[in-house]
């Protein structure tokens, strides 16, 4: 151990890092090679090597340039806490049975200052309850936003995700007109809107819809020219996995994008999809997309179980295609604005790794957890 | 996405072809009763009737299959009409004073019904009464005079127009005003009042110069109108209300409001006469009501008929419907259940007959037709071959049974034959025998069967355009209700006085509502049928050439099994008869099951092979052997959180104050809808103004918009528990390799239940099975994740055909089933089609409706087209009737759309839910609580009227053009029909 922390604090300037890694009340130091961080799987192992832990089962934070303790959990974050360690590359160690997931992602400046004392003495009292982030993994969608890069700069098609039955879907919709230009001039047309949002509800803590958007499709299929029972049969009917593409009432939240760039999701910039072949579709298939949907079969034994797929030939590319983003109903926070900076993301999010980067840049703004 | 698929499949000429080819869409032919008649008509020559509505619908009848269907443009009632004799002609009055005239042309092979000519009397303005020519304001009559060269109108100011014919050209010089027949009337009686609207006119058969007038004061007159001056005037001083010109020319009757008539000498006496010869008030001497119509008919035998509607003693029989036969000294009090709409005689209409000598009477009625033989003594109801009145008692149900065999037909007929009073063999046959049916006889037979308020079923021969009753099944018998016999007791203790006679069979009052038919199944193989009721009733019948006194075994199945803490509500279970009860020849009963709790029988099925009977209601379902009489299972499909369903109907008043305020904003929804409609009718003017109407309308349209919750259906919603549809096959539920019979049960909530059926196999050659018990397993249960109701379930074999019925393929009926495997069941949900496989059940493909269109499935069925191109082939389709009354094909089992045509209203919701489908894609629904619509969605198999009358053309090439444009306004009411029916390849 000596002698690691020794090289490391040697060559500090040579492309390696030093590494302080704190289990309990343990400190080990060792050093990494800045420009070869390896994987995640490595990194762990070494960890549980040097703190003589082989089979416990532990969770990795870093504190990050702003004292956010921040997790450890992949290649991903694992890189990113590599590339941004300056001078020192701080872990911090926990067992996953006692762990404290308060403990990450903070954002506030009192927490900030707070946020080792919080992982030195994690029965501390705190006085404002902070929101429990568990793991990504143990996250799932809710609502997003999608095919930015496909719709009218006026429009967002938002996807609700509604699992269980826990939270109501919470929202209301009713008759109005609304105006169209068309050859013949303006023109009132009757239109479906959205009258009312629930509090609580899942569209409401979205943020996404709001009192007086109108209503064009229901997945992917126009309203246009039907009536309000039959949107509210095809709603329900989509419950389960909702798309709605509206008008936003509040046009000035917009996704502003280049004249330029304003094709397909090619060319919007640099995170481009160079590797990858233009394979996705840029409307979904609401076919292919009720994979959350299968209905459930009990054998005559009583074991229940998910219809299976007959021909399961049915790509998820859908989750490459989208953000999810996932707030908790306590913290209505998501400040129309945000909505500019996300959705240029969507535009080039077919890559994994540079979704990530852009993910962490967010954190770094406004502090909003995404996962994909 | 859906846009997508259709462009895919329409991308293949071939597919399209095809489908033409399979499918269309035809409105065909209305069965039953004319709602809401308003006239009626009787051309003697041709022997054709017609009648009037309400809604404008006019429908010409003659022999049995002769029917034309026609519609004025506008909703008005029709309240006159008149046919010019021999010509095929019918001039029709509507209230709102137009005149229009029909002809029936002849098209391609059969002949049409289409308006020709039009007149709308122009009300001018400031030349009303003394001032100026009188004013054509409101038509009170019409007449043909002049051997039909002429229209009469007679006017509410007193005033009497004539009309060119058949061009409904106004002749302006003619008009006969009422000041010119005053000048022939002496001045005592004129004393300044004015001779009121014309009330009634009547032609002359042998002097077409003449014409009888009859003013509402009570004046008549005989108008010479050749010489254009009164022949005779007879000085009535009570108020007038019809006519009858006797056949020789010397007697007149009239009727009047004081419910007397009087009788008149045409040929003896002084010109003005004064006095009837005979004033006399058939039912006085108190205050009676006034006689509405009168006929006179004179008999070979010197006699003559009085026939006259009304007249009933204002104070002890105000209320009743009556028409009066009077001959010599037999007088007959015919008393109606509905209103009398009006009467005609069918008697001789040669010129050189000295006498009328009347064969029958038809009596037009608000809900039916009576015809009555007069030539036979006791003067006999005539059964009518068509215009059945479907809602004697009002339908709860309809199923229809396809390819009826020939022997269970015969045994049917038969069976009605004993029930109704045999006619006598001198009896008139149906006197209304006009043109020629030239549709070919049906292939096949099809029964359609009509489940009723009051516990029977009815049997329909519906293989012809002609809905003929067959046999009626009555259900009441079997059980104690309140109301029994009390009526007849008191009918018989009332005076002979006025000689009442019930006649016809529209009786819409139900003894008890738990007696009510809601579900009925018909084995066509074994004559078993279920008919399921109201209280919980599931009968099981059994066909029997001979009546016969047995007891029926009665078991009652509890569906709530242990489930504690439910209390029912609603109403109590019918508590059958006891002891042997004497059965009429037809259908008997054998067994009775009881639904405990007794709610409302929501599904049946029948499997007769099995000897099972299958039942649900809103609280689970039932097996039933009904040859051992011994229940197999029962299963209770109740949530625990749903409290609505076992409170039963009583306790529902929240619901009810709901459902209240949902039909009012119906009712107000509809109304704006059908403003839209009358506006797009209209001229442009109208729109303009509409238009602006609507500008102004938003505005408190926005104060109380209409909501719509959206959010998914969860476990617990109330009536979850209702069982929807019930289905047998024969088919592999456990293992691939055998296979077996099952039940199969789905639920208001999107489940479905899956039982294995243990039934021991009878012996080869033995009808009956062995004495065993039968055993059900529950083999699979589906939990479909939209939990919307699931309402069809059907078994599709290897080749992805349905499986036929019980019997079907064992008698050599239909092609028996592949049954090597690879079967699939078909899950029809109110919103999403799915195939499944079998024995695995995962899901093969699907169809999502109601995410795509927004539609909800109200009815579906399997249904096999076949093609008009080629003989032999067919394809099964998925029919199905949404909610916003489209029908909808999709192929089976890819589930992919077909083809989709409106065809009921969406705000029509009675029926849409009345609609029952056939096997060879036709279908029928109520239009009226008495009309049953049908329809045809295949290209082949169309059931219409094709006919024609035998007329000689005489303005044959006149017409043809100027008909072109009436017939343009009379398609675009069945726009979607001639659309169609371009396609259709004959």
């Amino acid at each position: 151990m000596n002698r690691s922390h020794r090289h490391g604090a040697g060559s500090g300037c040579l492309g390696t890092m030093e590494v302080k890694s704190k289990f309990g009340a343990e400190f080990r130091r060792f050093s990494l090679e800045r420009s070869k961080p390896g994987k995640f799987e490595e990194f762990y192992g070494l960890l549980q090597h040097v703190h003589k832990i082989p089979n416990v089962e532990v969770l990795v934070g870093y504190a990050d340039i702003h004292g956010d303790l921040l997790p450890i959990n992949n290649d991903d974050n694992y890189h990113k806490a590599v590339s941004t360690a300056n001078p020192l590359l701080r872990i911090f160690i926990q067992k996953k049975e006692e762990a404290d997931y308060s403990a990450f992602g903070t954002d506030t400046l009192i927490k900030k200052k707070n946020v080792l004392t919080n992982v030195l003495r994690p029965d501390n009292h705190r006085k404002k309850p902070h929101i429990v982030i568990s793991m990504p993994q143990d996250f799932r969608p809710v609502s997003s936003i999608i095919d930015v890069d496909i719709l009218p700069e006026t429009h967002r098609r938002v996807r609700l995700y509604k699992y269980g039955t826990e939270k109501p879907l919470g929202f209301y919709i009713r008759d109005g007109s609304s105006v169209r230009v068309t050859p013949h001039g303006l023109e009132k047309v009757p239109g479906i809107f959205i009258s009312r949002l629930v509090p609580g509800g899942l569209a409401q803590s979205t943020g996404l819809l709001a009192v007086n958007d109108e209503v064009l499709e229901v997945n992917g299929i126009e309203v246009s020219g039907k009536s309000l029972d039959q949107v509210t049969d095809m709603m329900i009917a989509n419950s389960r996995n909702l798309i709605i593409t509206v008008r936003p009432a509040n046009q000035r939240n917009n996704v502003v994008r280049n004249s330029r760039t304003s094709g397909s999701s090619g060319q919007s910039t640099d995170n481009s999809l160079l590797g990858y072949p233009q394979q996705i579709e840029p409307s979904f298939e609401p076919e292919d997309e009720d994979s959350d949907e299968d209905d459930i079969i009990i054998e005559g034994n009583g074991v229940p179980r998910q219809i299976p797929k007959a021909d399961p030939n049915t790509e998820s590319l859908e989750s490459l295609t989208q953000i999810e983003l996932n707030f908790e109903s306590g913290q209505n926070g998501f400040i129309p604005s945000n909505e500019v900076s996300f959705a240029p993301i969507a535009s080039g999010t077919n890559t994994e790794f540079e979704m990530c980067d852009a993910d962490q840049k967010l954190l770094e703004e406004d502090g909003t957890i995404i996962t994909l | 996405m859906m846009k997508f698929r259709f462009r895919r499949q329409g991308a293949d000429p071939q597919r399209e072809k095809l489908k033409q080819e399979l499918f269309a869409f035809n409105k065909t032919v209305e069965h039953g009763f004319p709602n809401q008649p308003s006239a009626l008509a009787f051309d003697p020559e041709l022997r054709i009737m017609a009648i009037g509505t309400r809604t404008g619908a006019v429908k010409i009848y003659g022999a049995p299959g002769v029917e034309f269907t026609g519609l004025h443009r506008d909703t008005a009632t029709v309240t006159q009409m008149l046919f010019l004799p021999g010509q095929g002609c019918l001039l029709t009055l509507l209230d709102d004073s137009s005149l229009h005239l029909w002809e029936i042309v002849p098209r391609n092979c059969c002949a049409r019904l289409e308006e020709a000519h039009s007149f709308q009397p122009t009300s001018r303005p400031g030349s009303d009464g003394a001032s100026g020519p009188p004013c054509l304001a409101r038509v009170t009559v019409v007449l043909l005079v002049a051997e039909g060269s002429m229209a009469a109108l007679g006017t509410e100011s007193g005033s009497i127009f004539f009309l060119d014919m058949p061009t409904l050209k106004l002749l302006e010089g003619q008009t006969l005003s009422p000041d010119e027949v005053l000048q022939s009337v002496p001045g005592d009686y004129r004393c300044g009042k004015a001779l009121g609207p014309v009330e009634a006119l009547q032609g002359h058969l042998r002097d077409p110069t003449k014409m009888l007038i009859g003013y509402s004061r009570g004046l008549l007159v005989i108008w010479n109108l050749a010489a254009q001056c009164a022949h005779r005037v007879f000085l009535g001083n009570q108020q007038l209300e019809s006519l009858c010109w006797e056949r020789s020319g010397g007697t007149l009757v009239s009727s009047h409001s004081d419910g007397s008539y009087a009788v008149w000498s045409a040929d003896t006496g002084g010109s003005p006469a004064v006095q009837p010869t005979i004033a006399t008030m058939p039912y006085g001497p108190f205050p009676c009501k006034a006689i509405n119509k009168i006929l006179w008919r004179s008999c070979v035998s010197g006699d003559h008929f009085i026939i006259f509607s009304g007249g009933m003693p204002r104070a002890s029989y105000g209320d009743r419907h009556c028409v009066s036969v009077l001959r010599a000294e037999t007088l007959v009090t015919l008393d109606f259940t509905s209103r009398i709409i009006d009467f005609f005689t069918v008697h001789s209409s040669q010129l050189e007959d000295e006498f009328d000598e009347p064969q029958a009477l038809a009596v037009l009625l608000e809900e039916e037709l009576v015809v009555l033989d007069l030539q036979t003594p006791g003067w006999p109801a005539l059964p009518a071959p068509y215009l059945a009145p479907l809602h004697s008692s009002a339908i709860t149900c309809s199923a229809h049974v396809a390819n009826v065999p020939a022997k269970l037909w015969a045994r049917l007929v038969s069976a009605g034959e004993q029930q109704s009073p045999q006619p006598a063999p001198t009896a008139l046959s149906w006197p209304i025998t006009g043109g020629r049916n030239l549709a070919q006889e049906p292939l096949q037979r099809g029964l359609l069967l009509t489940g009723h308020e009051d516990g029977t079923v009815r049997f329909w021969d519906a293989s012809g355009v002609a809905l003929r009753l067959l046999y009626k099944l009555s259900t009441a018998s079997l059980f104690q209700t309140d109301c029994d016999h009390s009526d007849s007791l008191a009918q018989a203790a009332e005076d002979d006085w006025p000689p009442f006679r019930k006649v016809g069979c529209f009786d819409p009052y139900s003894d008890d509502p738990r007696l009510g038919v809601q579900k009925v199944a018909l084995c066509k193989y074994t004559a078993h049928m279920v008919v399921a009721g109201t209280a919980g009733q599931v009968l099981v019948l059994e066909l029997s050439d001979m009546p016969s006194e047995q007891v029926v075994s009665v078991a009652s199945v509890d569906l709530l099994q242990d489930r504690e803490g439910f209390t029912w509500k609603g109403h109590e279970r019918l508590s059958p008869r006891t002891g042997p009860l004497p059965w009429p020849a037809g259908f008997q009963p054998r067994v009775l099951v009881q639904c405990l709790p007794p709610a409302a029988v929501t599904a049946v099925t029948l499997h007769a092979e099995w000897s099972l009977v299958a039942f649900g209601t809103s609280h689970g379902f039932g097996l039933f052997d009904y040859q051992r009489k011994s229940p197999v299972l029962s299963r209770c499909t109740l949530h625990p959180n749903d409290s609505l369903a076992m409170e039963g109907p009583l306790s529902r008043v929240k619901s009810l104050k709901k459902s209240l305020r949902q039909s009012f904003r119906r009712i107000r929804k509809s109304r704006v809808s059908g403003k839209k409609r009358t506006v797009i009718a209209n001229s442009k003017l109208q729109e303009a103004n509409a238009q602006l109407a609507e500008q102004a309308c938003p505005h408190d349209m926005e104060v109380t918009p209409v909501q719509r919750r959206i959010e998914p259906r969860s476990a617990d919603d109330s009536l979850s528990g209702v069982v929807r549809c019930l289905y047998f096959a024969d088919t592999f539920l456990r293992d691939a390799t055998h296979h077996g019979p099952t039940m199969w049960a789905g639920t208001n909530s999107g489940s479905v239940f899956a039982y294995a059926l243990e039934v021991p196999v009878a012996t080869a050659g033995g009808e009956k099975r062995p004495e065993r018990a039968v055993e059900a397993v529950l083999g699979k249960e589906v939990q479909l994740m939209h939990r919307a109701p699931v309402v069809a379930i059907a078994v599709l074999d290897g080749r992805g055909r349905p499986l036929p019925e019980p019997y079907e393929a064992s008698r050599d009926l239909a092609q028996a089933p592949d049954m090597q495997g690879g079967h699939a069941v078909l899950i029809a949900s109110e919103e999403q089609f799915k195939v499944f496989t079998l024995p695995k059940v995962s899901a093969k493909t699907k169809f999502k409706l109601t995410a795509h269109e927004g539609c909800r499935v109200r009815k579906v069925a399997l249904a096999t087209f076949a093609s008009v191109a080629c003989e032999d082939y067919t394809e099964t389709g998925l029919a199905c009737l949404t909610n916003l009354g489209d029908v909808h094909i999709f192929s089976v089992p890819g589930l992919r759309p077909q083809v989709h045509y409106p065809c009921i209203r969406k705000e029509d919701i009675s029926g849409i839910a009345s609609c029952v489908f056939t096997r060879h894609g036709q279908g029928f629904y109520l239009i009226s609580p008495s009309e049953f619509e049908r329809f045809s969605l295949s290209a082949r198999n169309i059931t219409e009227p094709l006919c024609s009358l035998d007329i000689s053309w005489p303005h044959d090439t006149a017409h043809t053009s100027s008909s072109e444009e009436s017939e343009k306004s009379l398609r675009t009411v069945a726009e979607e029909e001639a659309r169609t029916r371009t396609i259709l390849i004959r």
